[in-house]
């Protein structure tokens, strides 16, 4: 899945014409390719990727499998004996009071702006945090960095509390604003991080021209900053759509619950249809599959961005 | 390069958003149907007009079991014009506690357990209303005196009965009885005299068949046969002091109870047909357990009355069909000790609506109306309600049970007893005492060291 650009290729063909100059460095990072692009590597890669789907696929072939079939024997015997149905697909959206069409828009309407409104935020406040001089800012940094080490647990009884007071519950807005509170501190101390990496001398140029924090903000650093930003777009959007604990305790109501909550009630009141679940699943993995997939470059580059800073 | 490919994503995520949500369109429904237009609305002139309120219901029950009770609200809606948002969630019992400490309680909950009552009084004392004037005086009427006392704590009435079941049921096949001769038992050493001979005339198969596995909550289905024996051996007053532990769990008389379950349940001569040795009723699951008394590999099977929904489809269920089911016999033909569960409606809002919800939900009306948008597997214990109203025969027989004057009804003890040990070291020990061969007195001891 996480194939790795082919980039590196041009420092290995450096290593064979000097091989002398080479620092520790980057002699490590040769072994390091070397051993994995061997056989061994790629044939243990190949079995591990395998390994990793082979629960995935189960559940696809599950999803297809009449009801009767799958109560009786495992996925795997359907080799033997195929029979394909779409029934499943049929009852999970057709199946009861709040349909699971309805629930899919909901997770949508919640996803998109809970993925804008902290990416925009954090957005100005790594801004400030890096390029902006005022006092206590290393504290205050410190101090919003550090609120990733609360559990969002124990904050779901009084944030709702204070919800409740505001007279919000029951609207998306109460999910749209705790999905923002928890994402801001890593979102801030990403894109931090990623500004930081940006020379300090083409800021320096841009002030010299004369733009304000504003143009600098919007045409200098933007452009630079949209890998990042969908970097982090991406994790926040699997994130949220994933998310089962704040879509129950903060939009339980059936007009905005999410597919989550819709899918942890689809096997009946006791647990007697389990067999539509693969389904349900599957209609709520499409999406975020589609999304990883199709950005999975973004998706590794965020990854690396956060970790090893050059 | 880059731009057309991300544009292409969000292109498939927009279609595929409009596919779905066109399809979620026609899921949804009006699930009014029929029982609309036949409305007297005479019975409704107590609860005043109530157009334009609104009241909240939060219950464990989602679909496709909620259809009933969002359908059962209807001629209330229409006569008083207030409107009932129903909302269910399989994680009800967390989910309500959340949102009593948040201040975001629904107007009215069904809480399944007494229990769970009991605790809400004692953690958030202010947060539930007392049943209304109305709704008591319909519990008065039509419920058998044991609900009021369940649903109360230290004397306020909280919890107004709803739903019921009857769990002192033995499942068996008519049909397979007929064609040996073999009689309904009446008391407890009948029974087990037609467990004997059971096993002389059928070498084959086995008299009973159990199972206990349950996920999660493995172990309830013998602590049910415990409840029911101990309501048997020692009667109802010792029942409701071990269940509140004014006694101690480990009391003589309720190893007594547990050594007459031991004859059956851990007795090779009599278990586990057409599905193994005594072992093999941990690992059967409880919904599959009653099956082999179709094809004869067993003849008996202690469970309650909803499980008539674990028959698979086009099995006739009445009293001369392939299953029914027998009052389990006390030990005397006279004592008709009944064990059973059910659910209250509790009220967190102090409204006018709320109040006439609740006692809407106490009325004969409701029950009716209830019964007759109900499949299968639904009884409540009004005494009002017509039992012709009542689908299928093992409801009838349920519901007759139920409201019997004679029946001394006693809730599932285990639904009673504090979460550490009700929904705790009771399930897992009675787990050992069948897959490892615990000894009873040590199940008992260890049961009561656990007592909170």
């Amino acid at each position: 899945m996480t194939t790795t650009n082919p980039n590196p290729p041009v420092p290995a063909m450096k290593a064979d014409a000097k091989p002398k100059k080479l620092s520790k460095a980057e002699q490590r990072a040769i072994d390091a390719k070397n051993r994995l692009s061997s056989p061994w590597a790629t044939a243990a890669a190949i079995i591990i990727a395998v390994l990793w789907t082979i629960p995935t696929f189960g559940l696809f072939v599950t999803s297809f499998r009449p009801a009767a079939e799958i109560r009786t024997s495992g996925w795997w015997t359907f080799f033997a004996n195929p029979a394909i149905t779409t029934e499943n697909y049929v009852d999970v959206f057709t199946r009861g009071t709040n349909s699971f069409g309805s629930a899919f828009v909901n997770t949508v309407v919640i996803t998109l702006p809970a993925v804008m409104i902290p990416i925009t935020l954090a957005l100005l406040a790594a801004y400030a945090f890096a390029w902006m001089e005022f006092p206590g800012r290393n504290a205050l940094f410190v101090a919003v960095f550090a609120l990733q080490i609360v559990p969002i647990q124990i904050t779901l009884i009084p944030l709702l509390t204070q919800y409740n007071n505001w007279g919000i519950t029951g609207s998306f807005w109460p999910v749209w604003l705790s999905h923002t509170i928890f994402a801001l501190p890593l979102a801030i101390f990403m894109l931090h991080n990623f500004m930081m990496d940006i020379p300090r001398s083409l800021i320096e140029a841009a002030r010299v021209d004369g733009a304000g924090h504003v143009k600098i903000f919007f045409q200098v650093l933007f452009p630079l900053l949209v890998p990042a930003i969908a970097a982090f777009g991406i994790y926040q959007f699997l994130w949220v759509w994933n998310d089962l604990l704040v879509g129950l305790v903060f939009g339980s109501s059936p007009d905005v619950s999410p597919l989550t909550v819709r899918l942890a009630d689809l096997t009946g009141t006791r647990g007697s249809d389990w067999h539509i679940l693969s389904a349900g699943a599957f209609i709520a993995m499409v999406v975020p599959v589609a999304v990883f997939l199709g950005l999975q470059r973004y998706f590794v580059r965020g990854m690396l961005g956060g970790a090893v800073k050059g | 390069m880059r731009i057309p490919r991300r544009m292409g994503v969000v292109a498939a995520l927009a279609a595929t958003t409009l596919v779905l949500s066109a399809c979620g369109g026609d899921g949804g429904g009006d699930g009014g149907g029929d029982a609309g237009g036949d409305v007297d609305c005479a019975a409704f002139e107590q609860y005043g007009d109530l157009s334009g309120t609104q009241v909240s219901v939060y219950t464990s029950i989602v679909s496709p079991e909620d259809q009933p009770h969002i359908d059962s609200y209807i001629p209330f809606e229409e006569c008083t014009g207030a409107t009932v948002n129903y909302e269910g969630s399989r994680q009800f019992e967390a989910q309500l506690l959340v949102r009593i400490e948040a201040g975001n309680a629904p107007d009215v909950a069904y809480v399944p357990q007494p229990g769970l009552i009991e605790k809400i009084a004692t953690d958030f004392p202010d947060a539930m209303v007392p049943v209304g004037e109305a709704a008591e005086s319909n519990i008065d009427q039509y419920y058998n005196e044991a609900w009021k006392l369940y649903g109360s704590v230290d004397g306020t009435l909280y919890g107004a009965p709803l739903g019921a079941n009857a769990k002192s049921f033995v499942w068996y096949s008519p049909m397979a009885f007929a064609d040996n001769g073999y009689e309904i038992p009446e008391t407890w050493d009948e029974l087990l005299a037609l467990s004997d001979q059971i096993a002389a005339d059928h070498p084959d198969s086995k008299p009973w068949c159990a199972g206990i596995e349950s996920g999660d909550a493995t172990g309830w289905p013998a602590t049910d046969w415990i409840e029911d024996l101990v309501l048997r051996v020692a009667g109802p007053d010792v029942y409701d002091q071990w269940v509140t532990h004014e006694i101690p769990f480990n009391d003589p008389q309720i190893l007594e109870a547990m050594n007459l379950a031991d004859e059956i349940l851990r007795n090779d001569d009599y278990v586990n047909g057409g599905l193994g040795g005594v072992t093999s009723i941990a690992t059967t699951s409880f919904g599959d357990a009653g099956l082999p008394i179709l094809d004869g590999a067993c003849f008996m099977h202690r469970q309650a009355s909803f499980y008539q929904a674990n028959w698979p489809e086009g099995i006739d269920i009445s009293e001369n069909g392939e299953v029914f089911a027998f009052y389990l016999p006390g030990l005397t033909a006279d004592e008709k000790p009944l064990l059973g569960g059910g659910e209250f409606t509790v009220a967190f809002s102090d409204r006018p609506e709320v109040a006439a919800f609740q006692a809407y939900l106490t009325s004969p009306e409701w029950a009716n109306e209830k019964a007759k948008v109900s499949g299968p597997g639904w009884v409540t214990a009004n005494s009002e309600l017509d039992p012709a109203n009542l689908e299928s025969p093992i409801d009838q027989l349920a519901y007759e049970l139920l409201t019997d004057p004679n029946t001394i009804f006693r809730f599932d003890g285990s639904d009673l007893m504090p979460g550490a040990v009700g929904a705790g070291t009771f399930w897992s020990n009675m787990t050992q005492w069948i897959a490892e061969g615990k000894d009873s007195q040590a199940v008992l001891d260890d049961i009561e060291a656990s007592w909170p």
